[in-house]
């Protein structure tokens, strides 16, 4: 009675990596060159953020390095007075651009994933309930949603960033600054994985597989996390994804605009703000380069998640 | 291959895959004659479908035919250009899809659908065109046509929707219907009927019929001759009663034991171990061997073709050297 | 755990499954708001009307119907996935809604079931040996983990695949295979009644066999009573000992297989099995079928098939028909009570 003509697929433990090397969403990728460009560059920017202290040429934010002599150097030419060269300048008090940036990348990243993170998990969770519970629990929750997601999203930031800001004592703000952003942007990203969640979690919910694991009495919150969950977060990655680059770029607005992370731990927002008030006097480098910087890394995370909804999308294929 | 209207020769379809290509149908050749129910029979996946696919030029790419010959009449039709096709579906060859709902256009009435299926093949003002398409509807047996004539498709029930696609399809004359599942979505009740109307309409318009199902009662119904499909190859082809009464490919004996009686009772079904192979591990020789009850040495190794006998044509070593 | 025949309920004479009167109305209005804006009153789906049936320790009762006969609605009531409106389903003399504590929980691992689409009933981020080592841990079934491997392999080579298969995933096998696996996860309950909602009918017929083969095989090994549910009669022939009708949620016709087949009472029995194609080219005398169902949210009055009926009468039409009983079928309809229809070996008693 065992059906032995069926075709019998490989074993699946055989290692990780050749499982991927093997599957249709690495072999798409392999033949699409921006995207992988576009990995290249986010893996390049994420690596040289997570090392700064040790591959960073200077310490641009500890004053006894500086030397304001060295200040205004333009790229790749050596300094007038000191004969130091910089490769893409330095700034107003001699601080070498291109640590800066790998200083200020590092924050923008942390800010962005932690963002990330803590709007997926409240979106998940809330997205969930939502879904399974249905009734007033579901309405109450996408109301809330709804009526966030008509107000633009800098906006919210904004709101929840003063608020928070308030409500803290002002000789803890300088330190609290970077968990307050990083409030503010996932609370005003969540709505985007609840909302997804939701609608997988119905169309999950009603499938026999749940069905199944209720008559043998699992509880609801079993049946969320182990069964719904993994289903549900084929999305999750994607908006994840495409999250990441904007939670940069909202970082980089606020910071921008000067109410995000203080300028004694910039974040590439910081620096191009900084750089702004030169450009005119002619430094263009020193806002130049973190803008390119911010650029490329908002472009390329972009292109990857664009390229992962589709390629993670069936219907396309 | 002279009085035939439709002649496939040898159609093989390929599907592109990363490493390998998929052969999902491999040298199938068949005729219908003119006026004649063809069906196709098999279990998902043997490739019925793909074949009217093939035929009427709907293959989904990257799914093409890589070799083969379609002859419509004496017109070749598997090399046409996209716009020749596209004029020569409805008008000389019509479809008959499994959910009536994705044939009919929502938003438009019965009658806008039908007067311009009509119109666009027949040269008809829009006056005569109304009569013949209330006409049609009152020969695939919809009551009070006149007035459901100006519903929308939404306001019928799903055996009249049936009806009604029918109609449509019938619409432009065609010489040839490939009706895939047309019954498979209707309820038991419903499902007789409508074969009734496709068998009666087609016998009184001379309309040939390929009938794709993956039902063989549907198949002792309407058809005239079968062909059974399996592994995108044709197992075996012959007239209908020959097939349901005598059948002679071994995957045909035992499709036809597996199938529950309601004359007779039986304490097991016959069954057939495992299942159809998938495309990429098609088994050499002939593709049903692993499943034979009655496999021979050279079935591991050898692919039969299409063997004459005296009762029709069978793709099975069992019969090689039978006398045709 | 042994997977032994099971002889723990030898009183044969009281039904295993009892069910009395079983409704169940769905809500089909729209949201309160827009009934409001659009005065338009709430409207209800009587999906089951007052159906009543039991089934025997050991036997198989099969539910037949069509689109909208309610059939997979009652699988569901009696699983307890849904509630009720009215009526009392009794399992083993006892009502699983007013049982509480470990009663319950026995109660519902007696009871399992086995579903229709077996690509939606397996988690496919699960491997098969967790899936169907499920009910094992949720109803405590086994103290140790090797013990859980140990009857996941026996299931698994109960259902006829390989022991091994527990690291695989789900779509790794075919359809057939599937159900097999989601036959097996409802075995590891250890259950005694088997609730089956179309298990075949997602699958080809060749599969089909092999499934119905091993249902019977694991009925007669295991004492297992079903519930049988489809639309098809030939596969409901094979498998049944007794068989329900349904039409627009009422029971019809409940008699014992042999029987309906061979001296089918209702006009709604005989237009099914007039409808069943003739796959052997048999010849089999049958007449024309006529109709649809009408839809279930504003059924006809009176008899709901009334309008389909050669025979109704304006009685039909106003009134509901109240199930007799003959020799040891129950049949709902006002013709064959007033004896307007000749049924072959049917006296009125």
């Amino acid at each position: 009675m065992t059906d032995q003509t069926t075709p019998s697929t490989p074993p699946t433990n055989d290692g990780l990596v050749r499982r991927i090397l093997d599957s249709d969403l690495f072999y798409d990728f392999s033949r699409r060159p921006i995207i992988i460009l576009s990995a290249i560059l986010t893996l390049v920017i994420i690596l040289a953020a997570a090392l700064a202290p040790w591959i960073a040429p200077h310490t641009p934010f500890d004053p006894s390095t500086l030397n304001l002599m060295d200040g205004f150097t333009p790229p790749m030419q050596p300094n007038a007075f000191t004969g130091n060269l910089y490769w893409m300048g330095t700034d107003s008090q001699g601080r070498d651009i291109f640590s800066a940036i790998l200083y200020g990348a590092r924050i923008s990243l942390l800010v962005g994933f932690a963002a990330v993170a803590f709007a997926a998990i409240l979106g998940i969770t809330l997205g969930l309930i939502a879904g399974y519970k249905g009734g007033w629990v579901d309405t109450l929750i996408m109301r809330i949603a709804d009526v966030q997601l008509s107000f633009p999203a800098i906006l919210v930031a904004l709101l929840i960033f003063g608020i928070t800001k308030s409500l803290i004592p002002s000789e803890m703000q300088e330190q609290a600054a970077i968990y307050v952003l990083i409030l503010s942007i996932g609370l005003s990203d969540w709505v985007q994985y609840a909302r997804t969640v939701r609608s997988s979690t119905l169309a999950e919910k009603n499938k026999e597989y749940v069905q199944a694991a209720r008559l043998f009495g699992v509880s609801s919150i079993r049946i969320l996390a182990r069964h719904i969950l993994p289903n549900v977060m084929g999305p999750v990655l994607v908006i994840g994804t495409i999250g990441l680059a904007l939670a940069i770029i909202l970082e980089s607005t606020l910071s921008f605009l000067g109410v995000g992370v203080p300028a004694t731990q910039p974040s590439l927002g910081t620096l191009i703000r900084v750089g702004n008030e030169f450009l005119f006097s002619g430094e263009w480098w020193i806002t130049l380069f973190p803008g390119i910087t911010l650029l490329i890394l908002a472009l390329s995370v972009n292109l990857l998640g664009d390229w992962l909804r589709d390629a993670l999308n069936p219907r396309l294929r | 291959m002279t009085d035939a209207l439709l002649s496939v020769r040898d159609l093989v379809v390929e599907f592109p895959k990363r490493k390998t290509r998929l052969t999902a149908l491999d040298q199938v050749s068949f005729d219908i004659r003119p006026g004649e129910i063809l069906g196709m029979v098999g279990e998902s996946g043997a490739g019925k479908s793909l074949t009217g696919a093939a035929i009427i030029g709907l293959l989904e790419p990257p799914g093409h035919i890589a070799s083969g010959e379609i002859w419509l009449g004496d017109q070749r039709i598997d090399q046409l250009p996209y716009e020749q096709l596209r004029r020569l579906r409805g008008k000389r060859i019509a479809m008959i899809f499994q959910d009536p709902l994705t044939s009919l256009n929502p938003i438009l009435t019965i009658a806008d659908q039908l007067v311009e299926t009509i119109q666009t093949h027949l040269p008809l003002n829009d006056k005569a065109a109304r009569a013949r398409a209330i006409q049609l509807l009152d020969e695939v047996g919809i009551p009070a046509a006149e007035k459901r004539i100006d519903d929308y498709p939404h306001q019928f029930s799903g055996g009249m929707r049936q009806r009604v696609v029918i109609a449509l399809a019938l619409a432009g004359e065609p010489e040839l219907i490939i009706a895939d599942e047309p019954t498979t979505a209707l309820d038991v009740s419903v499902q007789a009927q409508i074969i009734d109307v496709l068998k009666r309409m087609c016998h009184e318009h001379g309309t040939a019929v390929m009938l794709v199902t993956h039902d063989m009662g549907v198949i002792a119904e309407a058809c005239d001759r079968v062909a059974v499909m399996y592994a995108g190859r044709i197992a075996e082809i012959g007239d209908v009663r020959q097939i349901v009464k005598h059948p002679q490919h071994p995957y045909t004996q035992g499709l036809m034991g597996s199938i529950p009686s309601i004359t007779q009772q039986v304490d097991r079904l016959v069954q057939i171990p495992g299942s159809m192979p998938r495309l990429d591990a098609i088994p050499s020789g002939c593709a049903f061997n692993p499943r034979c009850n009655q496999r021979l040495p050279r079935c591991t190794q050898d692919r039969p073709d299409l063997i004459t006998t005296d009762q029709g044509h069978v793709a099975c070593w069992l019969y090689e050297g039978a006398t045709p | 755990m042994s997977l032994s025949v099971r002889q723990e309920y030898p009183d044969m004479k009281q039904p295993l499954l009892q069910v009395q009167n079983l409704s169940c109305h769905f809500d089909v209005s729209k949201p309160w708001l827009n009934r409001v804006i659009e005065s338009e009153p709430q409207r209800f789906l009587t999906a089951v009307d007052q159906v009543s049936f039991s089934v025997n320790q050991g036997e198989t009762f099969a539910l037949v119907g069509e689109s909208g006969s309610g059939k997979s609605t009652i699988a569901k009531l009696i699983v307890d996935l849904i509630h009720p409106s009215s009526g009392e389903i009794r399992f083993d003399g006892k009502i699983l809604r007013e049982t509480r504590g470990e009663a319950f929980k026995t109660l519902r691992r007696r009871i399992q079931m086995i579903f229709q689409d077996p690509f939606a009933s397996l988690n496919p981020r699960w491997r098969v040996g967790d899936i169907i080592a499920e009910p094992i841990h949720a109803f405590g079934l086994a103290t140790s983990q090797a013990q859980v491997t140990r009857t996941v392999e026996e299931l698994l080579d109960k259902v006829g695949l390989a022991g091994r298969d527990r690291h695989k995933y789900p779509h790794e096998f075919s359809g057939g295979q599937r159900q097999r696996i989601a036959i097996a996860r409802a075995l590891s309950a250890q259950p005694d009644f088997l609730v089956c909602d179309e298990p075949t009918s997602a699958l080809d017929v060749s599969v089909q066999a092999q499934i119905l083969n091993l249902m019977r095989d694991l009925q007669d090994e295991f004492g297992l009573t079903y519930l049988f549910i489809s639309h098809d009669l030939s596969v409901v022939k094979h498998m049944a000992d007794r068989i329900g009708v349904l039409y627009l949620g009422s029971m019809v016709e409940d008699a014992p297989s042999e029987q309906l087949f061979s001296q089918p009472a209702h006009p709604y029995t005989r237009m099914l099995l007039d409808a069943i194609p003739d796959h052997e080219m048999s010849g089999r005398r049958r007449k024309p079928v006529t109709g649809e169902i009408p839809s279930p949210i504003n059924p006809p009055s009176g008899c709901t098939f009334h309008p389909r009926c050669e025979y109704a009468d304006t009685l039909c039409k106003e009134q509901r028909p109240a199930v007799v009983t003959h020799n040891d079928s129950q049949v709902a309809c006002w013709a064959v009570e007033q004896a307007r229809i000749p049924v072959k070996g049917l006296q009125s008693v």
